[in-house]
This record gives structure tokens, C-alpha cells and sequence, in this order.
């Protein structure tokens, strides 16, 4: 790990004050924020990510934790750690698929450690990005190529990407967030904003080393997530290649509203599959205001898919992100919702 | 060299290595001498250590870290408690899990210098030096529940969160809230069991 100074952020004002350098994720930047720490050393001791600064979110931690409804809307604090809001009554009623995604990502103790604003933004789990003896990552070290193109790419993605770069987004939680249209606060130096959470992540488009849309110095405050009888008959299924502790090689986030079986509201978010969060209008589509049987979740599914790319050892991506898919629906079909509070 | 013990061993080498690391005595209360800027660019050396206050085990301490060092190589290399395992050192295996403000996390992935204050527990405040052992740490012994034993200081405190938290309701339901820690030996059912036996009888704080 190389040296760095350390600052320690009093409020959010202050760390966004502190925060000159801090870039768009590229991994040369010069500051970094350190929340729950858990990608962050991970990548410095990696020599990966080498910031000369870092500044400290510990302090803000408990000013930015909150997890509430407040009328139609859930809001759930950028600082509050993943475990909490896991196990949040809340978010089990009204945003299950929100507590599923967090209670099936990472370990008990890092569940413990990460926040939510943490969580969004981790890094790519690519072999070649965390490995700095590979030489082309276009992430890493813009126009160097990618080493994945050919590499052993059995868990990259396959939606979202192009020969710039293949990394796959590696979480969860943002999975759903990107499929239930939530909108991120965000303060900065120049003051607070907002934007949907759906365009916090940009395509690589041949500058993967761009990872986020946050402006320097921006710290994501809260997520805000509209609730209704949709988000409260949600699911979010997650398969990987070994039963805890593992990121997905393919999950579906599903939220429906029926009425009977018919549907009137759904949301799709893809997983373990794209190069980032990923929502499928594209399936939406085909299922608004359709009976959800059978054919409808496999047409659903296979419109999810259309565009997908794959690269090799990645060739079975598609088929499994459709059943992924097909399953979720089901099971949110067949969920018992909490009533409305 | 009659009482000499491993513990005592390590004790003698962390403070020589301290007084290595350090020649200079460390400077009093205020602190503002060594809370100082990173060294020249590129040095790596000068000018990176801070002053560090950590509370462990209900103790407080004074140390002069550099800035880059972890509350894992803090507890072994300068506190010499050295019940906390290095195994993978970056978050994947739990060997070297402890509590901090009541929660078990990770500390091979947390700086001390931002756990300032916090209060920190190890696997060598569980239970008093001379008092019986923790509910846990006897379930280890009672269900046989490792055989290196290097992971097991990371699975007792893992496990004693486990309880706290109430996710040991059943056999998945500690096997899944176990999964961050990893045991090559395997002793996987006799570490259920062990929960299920502290789970029996109790649990202590």
C-alpha cells in the first residue's frame, strides 16, 4: 500500500470541502473517500487503487444512517450499513427485494462494515482490473486494452458492454435500486442534487476508466425509492457458484403489481449479467398489461436478453439470466405481499 | 528462560520491534507533532506515522502507526495480541474478524487511524485471564469444534456476533451468517454445533 494523508471529514459539508481530486472512480485519483473501507484498502493494498489522500466518512456515518418511509417514498441513509438495513422492518414490508439483496451479498462482517453509498459504488470484481501485473485494462490504464476480450471471461458481462471493456457490475443492491427508479441525493461542494440512480453508472463507451457520474467531491447522502403495492411484492434471486458468500453469475430483481393475473406494474433489474445495475424496459415492455403465465414470462425473459454480447467462456450467460429471470417472476407471482401500512 | 511461553516470546519481540520502529519516545498529549503531512512525494517513509488512540479490550493505547497500518497489524505487530489471525488479509477468509462498537467486522480491512476511540474487542478480552471461559469458547472446546485452530480465534468471535444478532435460529440460519469465515480443516458441523450449544446456554456479552 503506498503512503497517504489522512484528513478526517467533521460533517458532509466539510468532507466535501476536503475533496479536491476525487475524479469519477478512475483508479489514479488522487483523493479518495473512505466509508466502510471494505473495496477501498482491498484495491490499495492490491496497488490498484494509490490515492495520496484520503478522507475520512466515519464521522458522518451516524448523522447519515437514517432508514424511513415518509409517505410514499422509502429513504434509506447513503451511510446506513448494509446489515442494518437487511434486517430493517421497513424495508422487509415495503421494499423486500431491497433486504434480500443486501442479505445475500458479501459476509455477515462486511455486511457489518459497508454502507449503502459504499455498496453502489464498489468496483468490479474483473480478474485483470484487480491483477496489475495484466497490463491491458482499459479501466486501469486507459487505452492499454482489455485483457478479458480474451482472456477467461467466464463471469463478465454481457449486456451494456463493448470492446472497451467487459467488467461486469458486481453488486446487488444496485441492481434493484436501478430496476424500482430510485433517485440518489447527492451533496457537494456546489450544493445538493438529485439524480436517478439509473444514471450514477455510465456504459463504458471507451472510457471504462469513468466509473460514476458524481462530480467532484460529491457524496451520496440518501437513496430515495418510491413504494407502493409494486416495490412490496418484490423479489430479488441471486444464483452463484457456491451458496453464501459469493457474487451472482446471474440474478433478477422482479417487482409486480397484479391484478388478478394481470399485470398492471413491473419491474425488471438484471444482475451478475451487465456492465452496470441494469433495468430491462425491454422486458417490462412485453409484460405490461399482459397475464403473467408461462409464455409471457419466457417472451418477458428472452426480450431481456435480446441484445446480449458474449465472449467465450461467457456463452452461458443468456440462457441462464432468462431462467433467472422466469424464476423471479414466478416467485413474486406467488409472494404474499405485506399489507399496506 | 524457565516460564518461557510463546505468549511471552512474542510479547519480548513486539516490543523489541517496537523500540526498532521507534526510537523515539512517544511524545506527549498533545499529539500534534506526528499528526503531520504525508512525507516528501514518493519517500514512502518519512513523515507517514501518526499518533493513534485505540481502545482494546476495555484498554486504551497510545500508539505511533504509520498511517497505512490496519487494526489487524495493530493488535498483532504493535499490542502484541496476536490471538487475531492473518489469513488472507483482504476480507475473504474472517480469520481475522474482532468486534468494533459491539459489531464483528474485518480487521485486516480497517485502518486504524479510523477507529480512533472506538471501542475494539478481541478474541483476548472474551473472558477474563483467570475467570472461566466464554460460553463460546467453551462450546469450541466441548463440540471439538476445529482442528488447526488457526481460523478459530475469527469463527468464536464471528459466532459470538452470530448470537448477538439473533441469526442462529437454525442450522441454515448459522451456516449462512457463518460464511464469511473459512475453516480448511472443514470443521464446519462442529462449528454449528458449538453455536447450537452457546446458543443453549446463553450467551454473555
Amino acid at each position: 500500500m503506498r503512503p497517504f494523508e489522512y484528513t478526517q471529514g467533521e460533517s458532509v459539508a466539510h468532507a466535501a470541502t476536503l475533496a479536491s481530486g476525487t475524479g469519477q472512480g478512475q483508479t489514479d485519483a488522487a483523493t479518495q473517500f473512505l466509508a466502510g473501507g471494505t473495496t477501498l484498502i482491498d484495491l490499495m493494498k492490491l496497488d490498484v487503487l494509490t490515492p495520496r489522500r484520503i478522507v475520512s466518512l466515519g464521522a458522518l456515518s451516524d448523522a447519515n444512517e437514517k432508514i424511513e418511509l415518509r409517505g410514499e417514498e422509502l429513504l434509506l441513509g447513503g451511510f446506513a450499513k448494509m446489515a442494518a438495513v437487511a434486517r430493517h422492518p421497513v424495508v422487509l414490508a415495503h421494499c423486500p427485494a431491497v433486504a434480500q439483496s443486501l442479505a445475500l451479498a458479501a459476509s455477515a462482517q462486511l455486511r457489518n462494515m459497508a454502507t449503502l453509498g459504499g455498496n453502489v459504488l464498489q468496483r468490479t470484481r474483473c480478474t485483470y482490473y484487480r491483477d496489475v501485473s495484466w497490463a491491458k485494462c482499459n479501466k486501469r490504464s486507459p487505452g492499454s486494452g482489455c485483457a478479458a476480450l480474451t482472456g477467461f471471461n467466464r463471469n463478465f458481462a454481457v449486456l451494456g458492454v463493448d470492446s472497451s471493456c467487459i467488467a461486469q457490475y458486481p453488486g446487488d443492491l444496485g441492481v434493484v435500486l436501478a430496476a424500482l427508479e430510485t433517485q440518489v441525493m447527492l451533496t457537494g461542494p456546489q450544493g445538493a442534487r438529485q439524480i436517478p440512480f439509473t444514471s450514477l453508472h455510465p456504459r463504458a463507451m471507451g472510457r471504462p476508466h469513468i466509473e460514476n457520474t458524481l462530480r467532484e467531491g460529491e457524496i451520496i447522502t440518501q437513496f430515495r425509492i418510491p413504494v407502493g403495492a409494486v416495490t412490496r411484492r418484490s423479489v430479488y434471486v441471486k444464483v452463484r457458484d457456491r451458496a453464501s458468500y459469493e457474487f451472482a453469475i446471474a440474478s433478477a430483481a422482479v417487482a409486480l403489481d397484479l391484478d388478478g393475473e394481470v399485470v398492471r406494474q413491473v419491474r425488471i433489474g438484471l444482475g451478475g449479467m451487465a456492465y452496470t445495475p441494469w433495468r430491462s424496459l425491454e422486458g417490462e415492455q412485453v409484460l405490461k398489461g399482459k397475464s403473467l403465465n408461462d409464455a409471457a414470462m419466457a417472451a418477458a425473459a428472452a426480450a431481456a436478453l435480446a441484445g446480449a454480447t458474449t465472449h467465450g467462456f461467457n456463452d452461458y450467460k443468456p440462457e441462464l439470466a432468462r431462467r433467472t429471470v422466469v424464476r423471479a417472476l414466478q416467485e413474486a407471482k406467488a409472494m404474499t405481499p405485506a399489507r399496506e401500512a | 528462560m524457565t516460564n518461557l511461553t510463546r505468549r511471552s516470546v512474542l510479547t519480548a519481540g513486539a516490543a523489541m520491534a517496537g523500540v526498532a520502529l521507534h526510537p523515539a519516545p512517544l511524545i506527549a498529549a498533545d499529539g500534534a507533532a506526528t499528526d503531520g503531512r504525508a512525507g516528501a512525494a514518493g519517500d514512502g517513509r518519512a513523515g507517514t506515522t501518526t499518533r493513534v488512540r485505540l481502545m482494546v479490550n476495555g484498554r486504551g493505547h497510545q500508539l505511533d502507526l504509520d498511517r497505512r497500518t490496519t487494526v489487524l497489524d495493530a493488535l498483532r505487530e504493535h499490542l502484541a495480541l496476536t490471538g487475531t489471525k492473518k489469513g488472507c488479509d483482504h476480507g475473504q477468509c474472517g480469520a481475522c474478524t474482532v468486534h468494533i462498537r459491539g459489531e464483528r467486522v474485518l480487521s485486516c480491512l480497517t485502518l486504524a487511524v479510523a477507529v480512533q476511540g472506538q471501542r475494539i474487542d478481541t478474541i483476548e478480552g472474551l473472558s477474563p485471564p483467570e475467570g472461566p471461559l466464554h460460553p463460546m469458547q467453551q462450546a469450541f472446546i466441548d463440540q471439538d469444534a476445529f482442528q488447526c485452530g488457526y481460523c478459530t480465534p475469527g469463527q468464536i468471535m464471528s459466532a459470538v456476533g452470530c448470537l448477538k444478532e439473533g441469526q442462529a435460529r437454525t442450522d441454515g440460519e448459522i451456516r449462512e451468517s457463518m460464511s464469511g469465515n473459512l475453516c480448511r480443516c472443514a470443521a464446519y458441523p462442529k462449528i454449528v454445533a458449538a453455536i447450537k450449544q452457546a446458543r443453549g446456554r446463553g450467551e454473555r456479552a
